[in-house]
């Protein structure tokens, strides 16, 4: 929801602005699903660790994908009450 | 023109429609009650921000960051941004979240708005709330147009793609002024979140040295391979939801 405009003392603004900044970002990359953040770390992880592996990686890191939106799925479904 | 330069066109295009459409259920919900004039130099404030950031952002970034580390970072963020959108589109298509309804939106900004006392000469509650909507839906469109224009070297392509979605919704909105809720919102941010994924995965893997088969044209596999797993997903969840609606 957006707010109305309010004033704020000039000192007290660019730390305001810092706070918006970080929260923004907080919310843009975790949100209400700190899981998908969790789950692209491991993704990460994963890839680094097959990176030279040949075969293995292109078949596992999107499988660890898949893996990762399905349980943040099936989270978001049990929060909401369906399953 | 190869197929993943169409297919990053075509991501920044319907994610840059689905974010203004976003957008524009704002502004039109300030301009009616607060009036345009205001409204709009909010708006032009907003997009005058936003051409900064992509202006500063993307020659600096190009220009100080290893292509490497970039191509980690980026795949990264639009993983995890992807993701988000699909979930969201998945738990919508299943019924499990209530679809993104645009006039009901609407409804509650103008009834929110109206509440507002006004000033006399320049509104700053329209300049406010339409600058807000537009630079933060916006800042969504630079971080795709920034992230998949630098990783495929196609920065130009990008902001072209992203400006035609800007006029294209910009001038649908002025033709059908509220008609926002006929905009098929959950099925494009579908397409979009597989294509975020799908290009996060592999630029990701690219950074980290996967040897994907085929090259660019990978991504199609993984758009297909992640577009199945969405549609079991949301078959299975469909699934539980109707077999708990039957029960007594």
């Amino acid at each position: 929801m957006l707010r109305s405009p309010r004033r704020s003392p000039p000192r007290v603004r660019p730390l305001r602005w810092a706070s918006a900044f970080g929260r923004f970002w907080w919310d843009f990359l975790v949100g209400d699903t700190p899981e998908l953040f969790v789950g692209m770390l491991i993704v990460l992880a994963v890839a680094a660790a097959l990176g030279g592996a040949g075969v293995a990686a292109w078949v596992v890191v999107p499988l660890v994908v898949i893996a990762v939106l399905g349980l943040s799925v099936a989270l978001g479904a049990r929060r909401s009450g369906g399953t | 023109m190869t197929s993943s330069v169409v297919l990053l066109a075509l991501a920044v295009f319907l994610a840059s429609c689905v974010e203004m459409v976003e957008a524009l259920t704002i502004v039109l919900a300030v301009g009616v009650t607060r009036g345009w004039r205001s409204t709009l130099q909010g708006v032009g404030a907003a997009v005058g921000v936003l051409a900064v950031l992509v202006a500063a952002l993307g020659p600096a970034i190009v220009t100080y960051v290893p292509l490497g580390v970039l191509r980690i970072v980026i795949g990264a963020l639009l993983l995890v941004f992807g993701l988000q959108w699909l979930r969201k589109a998945v738990l919508r298509a299943s019924g499990f979240k209530a679809k993104h309804d645009e006039d009901a939106i609407y409804r509650k900004e103008v009834a929110r708005l109206s509440a507002i006392p006004r000033s006399a000469g320049r509104d700053p509650t329209a300049f406010t709330v339409a600058f807000k909507g537009v630079l933060l839906e916006g800042t969504e469109v630079i971080v795709i147009v920034l992230t998949l224009g630098i990783t495929a070297h196609r920065l130009g392509l990008a902001v072209a793609a992203a400006a035609a979605a800007v006029v294209l919704v910009g001038v649908t909105g002025l033709i059908v002024a509220r008609q926002l809720a006929g905009v098929p919102e959950n099925a494009m941010k579908m397409g979009v979140g597989l294509m975020l994924v799908s290009f996060g995965t592999f630029w990701l893997g690219e950074g980290l040295g996967v040897g994907w088969p085929g090259r660019d044209l990978f991504i199609l596999a993984l758009i297909a391979g992640y577009g199945a797993a969405c549609w079991l997903m949301t078959a299975r969840l469909n699934q539980v939801r109707e077999a708990r609606a039957a029960l007594p």
